[in-house]
């Protein structure tokens, strides 16, 4: 009987290993740079959506301070990178154990709340970062920071620097991404995957079979935390300039989950087709409704999450024929 | 600083903090009665201050004169909602907590936009009426008069939600609150008290709209600001409690205008979740939940 | 040795309403022990000192001579306590075969050997067939069953069931009474409330009866069923006429 769930597993691995194959070889021939950035971002959402379901689709904690994380990431890797000369390839992960750090100071008194006075408490938090990055006058305050091209250097991966060709970025987001996608694999597989599971559905049976609710939740919050701050720490070498409007904000704490949610909650593959319609539709239409800031995008893209959450609430994912774990889940755990 | 300056600024923490507890008890009304967080709560906010802008830039008609048009508009737009999509996302089978996050949070989305196509994304605001610009002294305390306006009608309508609460509707919410399923056995019609808790919700809400159009600002964000606020208030006074909502937009109003007063103004919000951090600690439903 | 489980004076209340009230008795191990008594007796609120959900207001749980009471049901379940609950608790988003092996983590970290260990405890409970079927698609009588291999799976010394056979046809009831019956043949102490009395008496080797938060009487089954204070407090007119 197990062997059925052994076979399952190879057969993900395989359409993943194929699918990265395919998402590198994607950007080649299209030479528009609108159209990579489209794919880049949509690359990059697909990562952080797949660290926000580590800890809000498989361990069911319902966490709206993603954009903490992601903004720790970004300001920490940058931080080292304009004040100590660190390579962003180093920063980066110094970013994500900061931002994992971060995500279990969030997670000590946030855990102790239940269902929505948890979600709201993350907000609150993540409301705080922003407005103390915002009267942080040495990490840039409300200016940001520029993250200066190094002549003297140039193009360089150790210094995830690109000017001439983007195209390294779309690897670096890809990798990341890929990383995401490995991590939840392998916590499908793995005990603290039926931990978090369990923890999900039903915190009480859970705790009956020597479940440890709170190290479970705050390990799920780590490693959520931590993706989600290389995400961060990417974007920023990307967008070569950070402020606390553009990777701390409110929104992108909704905007982070939003793929994985529509496209399948605590699934491998929800993220992924999630950022896949979503981005590049919300992308779609900014540039060609979003003119002049007419408003209809937002009314366009607001509609589409109205209608897809109602329609698939259980993801676009299942849609495609992917495997989708049944009802309760996340239902339990917004009173859990 | 003196006495007098002090008091001025509570006086101010205390008029901002009733609006703060209006805008949060519909907010809490309709969580208690199905627990659901509306993420559309501060877009609805933002519907009610444009609709007192727009009738009174057409008429010149004072934003007085329409609390009870708009509290009338506001309750059936809520109803509305109600019947076009939260019925829906309440019967969903997968996923019900995040799909009312997410179908409230991309009608809010959808409501900004509708806001910034029809009206644009710049600041309005109404600059006459009866109010406007007038201030009265209270033994040396200025107070302006559409604060304390605004404070006074936040105050009738929490008498007036009171005042519902010990009615047959009331006792029908209470009893829906507390027992969805037992409800139906007793001939309350479920479906029906969950759309008008959705039209009193944000009935209530579009009263603090105009209220609050009368000295600030319109635009299609200026939701996310008092939403946020009634998310901290709710979740501090406890869900579902109007009273907790009551007490601790008080609060909230006041450690807001102290924190502004005594150590910085650009934190003065940081003041507020830290608090609210710091009770939820001790009492892991704010004041006054049970839920 | 002591007994495999004491139970010495424990006393808890809620809301100033006495659950229990000094109760004290012995489960020897290897037994079927039933525990009965009418609604409100306590049972529940017994199994959850037990089983580590409540801590007794006081007196002492001890399970081979160690104090359990006021540990969490994580660290109870390690130590060898098991239970199912009265109103059915299953992982709705999990197979039946990932549902077990929940239980089978509490004792391998691998996870081969966890499945392993979870496949073999399903076929012991009679599920093995139904393996790949999410919990939410199972019977009711097949998530009772579920809930004893899950707990089952964490390897425990003792079992407490909670009314595993009530609701069930009186088909299920008897496969579900050969269950425990394997249970115990496996060397497992198994604790269980249930209402069906006739399915419980020929089952168990004592039974300890509760009434109203206090222990009535304790004794082989034949000897508490003829117990005039017993049969007043419960039994009812059925078994006061036999």
């Amino acid at each position: 009987m197990g062997t059925s769930i052994t076979r399952r597993r190879r057969q993900e691995l395989i359409i993943g290993v194929g699918l990265l194959a395919v998402l590198a070889l994607l950007p080649l021939p299209i030479h528009d740079v609108y159209t990579r950035n489209l794919i880049i971002i949509t690359v990059l959402f697909a990562g952080l959506a797949q660290a926000w379901n580590v800890l809000g689709g498989y361990c069911g904690q319902i966490s709206l301070s993603h954009a903490l994380y992601f903004g720790v990431g970004a300001y920490v890797s940058t931080l080292l990178l304009t004040r100590a000369g660190i390579p962003p390839t180093i920063g980066m992960f110094a970013g994500g154990a900061l931002a994992g750090l971060m995500a279990l100071l969030v997670g000590w008194p946030c855990f102790r709340l239940s269902g929505h006075y948890y979600a709201i408490a993350t907000v609150v938090v993540g409301e705080i970062g922003f407005l103390l990055a915002l009267n942080w006058d040495w990490i840039g305050g409300a200016t940001g920071i520029n993250i200066p091209y190094r002549r003297a250097i140039g193009d360089s991966w150790l210094w995830l620097q690109f000017r001439i060709d983007k195209l390294p970025y779309h690897y670096a987001a890809l990798a990341f991404a890929a990383a995401a996608w490995l991590v939840a694999w392998k916590i499908e597989g793995s005990r603290w995957g039926f931990v978090w599971r369990a923890v999900k559905d039903d915190p009480v049976a859970a705790r009956s079979l020597a479940v440890r609710i709170f190290p479970s939740k705050m390990a799920a919050a780590a490693i959520s935390g931590a993706l989600t701050g290389i995400g961060g720490a990417i974007y920023a070498q990307y967008v070569g300039y950070i402020d606390p409007d553009s990777v701390l904000y409110g929104q992108l704490s909704i905007l982070i989950p939003l793929p994985a949610v529509l496209g399948g909650v605590g699934t491998l593959w929800g993220p992924l087709v999630g950022a896949a319609v979503l981005i590049p539709l919300s992308e779609l239409t900014r540039s060609y409704l979003g003119g002049s800031g007419r408003g209809v995008d937002l009314m366009i893209y607001g509609a589409l999450i109205v209608l897809v959450a109602l329609a698939r609430p259980q993801g676009l994912a299942s849609l495609v024929g992917v495997r989708v774990r049944a009802p309760a889940g996340a239902d339990d755990a917004a009173t859990a | 600083m003196t006495l007098t300056f002090l008091l001025q600024v509570a006086v101010g923490g205390l008029l901002m903090g009733l609006i703060y507890a209006l805008v949060a008890a519909g907010l809490s009304l309709i969580f208690g009665l199905m627990d659901v967080v509306n993420f559309a709560h501060g877009e609805l906010l933002m519907l009610a201050m444009y609709a007192t802008f727009v009738v009174w830039l057409a008429t010149g008609l004072d934003p007085l004169l329409l609390l009870i048009p708009v509290a009338l508009a506001l309750f059936a737009l809520g109803v509305a909602i109600y019947h076009l999509l939260m019925a829906r996302a309440l019967s969903v089978q997968f996923n019900r907590g995040m799909v009312q996050i997410f179908v409230t949070f991309g009608l809010a989305i959808f409501l900004r936009g509708a806001a910034q196509f029809t009206f644009g994304s710049d600041f309005k605001s109404v600059s006459t009426s009866l109010l406007a610009n007038r201030t009265i002294d209270m033994g040396g305390i200025f107070v302006p008069l559409p604060q304390l306006a605004a404070g006074l009608v936040s105050l009738l309508a929490f008498a007036g939600l009171f005042a519902i609460g010990r009615t047959e509707f009331g006792r029908a919410l209470e009893a829906t609150r507390e027992d969805r399923e037992a409800v139906a056995l007793i001939g309350i019609d479920r479906d029906r008290i969950f759309a008008l808790g959705w039209g009193l919700g944000a009935a209530a809400v579009g009263i603090a709209g105009v209220m609050l159009a009368t000295f600030y600002y319109v635009s299609p964000n200026v939701g996310a600001t008092f939403a946020l606020i009634a998310y901290v208030t709710v979740a501090l006074g406890g869900f579902g409690s109007l009273f907790g909502a009551l007490v601790a937009g008080l609060l909230i109003g006041e450690v807001e205008a102290l924190t502004a007063l005594l150590i910085e103004p650009s934190l003065k919000q940081v003041g507020m979740f830290v608090i609210y951090l710091a009770v939820l600690m001790f009492r892991p439903r704010g004041l006054f939940g049970t839920l | 040795m002591p007994p495999l489980l004491e139970v010495d004076g424990v006393s808890k209340s809620f809301g100033g309403v006495a659950a229990n009230v000094d109760i004290s008795f012995d489960v020897t191990e290897g037994e079927i022990l039933g525990l009965i008594g009418p609604n409100g007796a306590g049972k529940t609120s017994l199994f959850n000192a037990i089983s580590g959900e409540v801590v007794p207001d006081a007196g002492e749980i001890r399970l081979a001579g160690h104090r359990v009471s006021g540990l969490p049901p994580e660290q109870c379940a390690l130590l060898g306590i098991a239970r199912t609950f009265q109103v059915v608790r299953s992982f709705d988003s999990m197979t039946a075969l990932e549902n077990v092996m929940v239980g089978a983590y509490a004792r391998h970290s691998r996870t081969r050997v966890a499945m392993a260990q979870a496949s073999e405890t399903l076929a012991f409970t009679g599920l093995a067939a139904r393996a790949d079927v999410p919990a939410h698609a199972l019977t009711p009588a097949e998530k009772r069953r579920l809930e004893v291999a899950r707990a089952l799976a964490t390897e425990p010394r003792l079992l407490l069931l909670d009314e595993m056979l009530t609701g069930l046809t009186p088909v299920e009831a008897q496969s579900g009474v050969q269950l425990i019956r394997d249970v115990r043949a496996r060397g497992i102490t198994v604790m269980m409330v249930e209402h069906v009395m006739e399915v419980l008496l020929p089952l168990v080797d004592r039974a300890v009866v509760l009434d109203l938060g206090r222990v009535l009487t304790i004794g082989a089954p034949e000897a508490v069923v003829r117990n005039p204070e017993v049969i007043r407090a419960y039994l009812g007119d059925r078994y006061a006429a036999a």
